[in-house]
């Protein structure tokens, strides 16, 4: 028996060969984001049925929902690299936080913008400071702030460091925002799918509101694989390997 | 140990600590934390006296009263409830039996008078059909019960 079949997973820790694995998979996700996003827009906009209370507005859920899952589910995924790179001094995991942080702000950012433009026509309010909204929004700031410290640090590895506490601090703030709505009345509904209950949701929406979160979910890691690339080139200029790409020749 | 592993220890602790202090501040801020006050929390005097703060709950049916531009309407939890007034405009989603937040001050009168009116929807979405079909059944129950 040979074990030149095992993969060795550890490999992929470094830079030079995590480099070549994201370009090959990246178009991949690209495609996989296609896959999702086209069913799940023509669910959006033409499959879904109307609903009984809010009539069309409700529509606005299928980006909604699926960009405040993708911004808490980022920031843990974030963390938890920021906190293996701080455990284990590996140099990727600092790099991956990094190249999270961007579209982690984005999904903060999407869910806070369609979640206004969908109070005023719905509760009256573009904002309020209930549990939901607020924990939301500290979010977005903790994203913004842990770009800005990593930003203001030259030295690649002490700012890696730096996130990586403050990234590890926010942590708390997630299981804040999921069950906000749970511990304190607020103005934000309750949730409508849960891993405890069933969804009080009709199955062509929910069909339509997985299929975009899926899709954003593929588009995330893409683009995260993206900048995660660009930062290896960034940080690794100095060695031959970077020097000796064809793209970095050309 | 090695120094991975203390700082894999280090890292754990600290995360447990800052979930701990987290707990602790949310549970001490608890009611400050919540975005209305209910009825009955009115009726136990709990609601800050002569000071603006939210009421929420259903709109109470039948309590719906149009006078000019003035409305006025029960918010309940089933067990108290507030007589509210309200000058101005009201979301399209307002209605008796849907859940509502005012917020205003109490009058020496008793009546609560708003100042600003949201409306609170709840997480079920199901096409019209689908709403009629359980109105119909709710009905129906209720005539049994009857």
């Amino acid at each position: 028996m040979s074990n030149n079949k095992i993969i060795h997973w550890f490999k992929y820790a470094s830079p030079q060969s995590f480099y070549p694995l994201a370009g090959k998979l990246i178009p991949w996700f690209w495609g996989l984001t296609a896959v999702f996003l086209i069913p799940g827009l023509w669910i959006t906009f033409f499959a879904a049925p109307t609903d009984a209370q809010q009539g069309e507005g409700y529509r606005i859920i299928f980006i909604h929902v699926p960009a405040a899952w993708m911004s808490m589910f980022i920031y843990i995924v974030m963390a938890a690299w920021a906190g293996l790179g701080l455990a284990l001094n590996t140099r990727l995991s600092g790099m991956m936080a990094q190249g999270l942080a961007p579209t982690g702000a984005i999904m903060a950012f999407v869910s806070l913008w369609t979640g206004a433009f969908w109070g005023k026509p719905m509760w009256g309010a573009w904002w309020v400071w209930d549990a939901r909204l607020t924990s939301a929004l500290i979010l977005f700031f903790l994203y913004i702030g842990f770009i800005a410290l990593q930003a203001a640090i030259d030295d690649a590895r002490r700012a890696d460091k730096a996130g990586a506490i403050l990234a590890l601090v926010g942590v708390v703030n997630v299981p804040i925002i999921y069950f906000s709505v749970k511990w304190w009345n607020t103005l934000h509904q309750g949730a409508s799918v849960s891993l405890t209950k069933a969804p009080t949701m009709a199955a062509t929406m929910l069909w339509g509101m997985l299929l975009m979160a899926l899709a954003f979910w593929m588009y995330s890691i893409a683009v995260a694989l993206t900048r995660v690339r660009a930062i290896i080139l960034e940080r690794e200029a100095h060695t031959e390997w970077v020097k000796e790409l064809d793209e970095v020749k050309a | 140990m090695k120094p991975r592993h203390k700082r894999i220890a280090l890292i754990t602790g600290g995360l447990a600590t800052i979930g701990v202090a987290a707990a602790l501040v949310l549970n001490a801020l608890n009611s400050n934390i919540a975005f209305f006050v209910t009825p009955t929390e009115v009726a136990a005097g709990k609601a800050p006296q002569g000071q603006i703060f939210r009421v929420g709950g259903m709109v109470k049916e039948g309590s719906l009263r149009r006078e000019n531009l003035t409305v006025h309407f029960a918010i309940t939890d089933t067990a108290k409830e507030v007589p509210v007034t309200y000058t101005g405009i009201l979301p399209d989603l307002f209605m008796e039996g849907k859940g509502a937040v005012a917020q205003g001050r109490i009058q020496p009168d008793g009546t609560f008078a708003a100042t600003e009116v949201l409306a609170k929807h709840d997480e079920n979405y199901m096409p019209p059909e689908a709403q009629h079909a359980v109105d119909q059944a709710q009905k129906a129950q209720k005539t049994i019960k009857q």
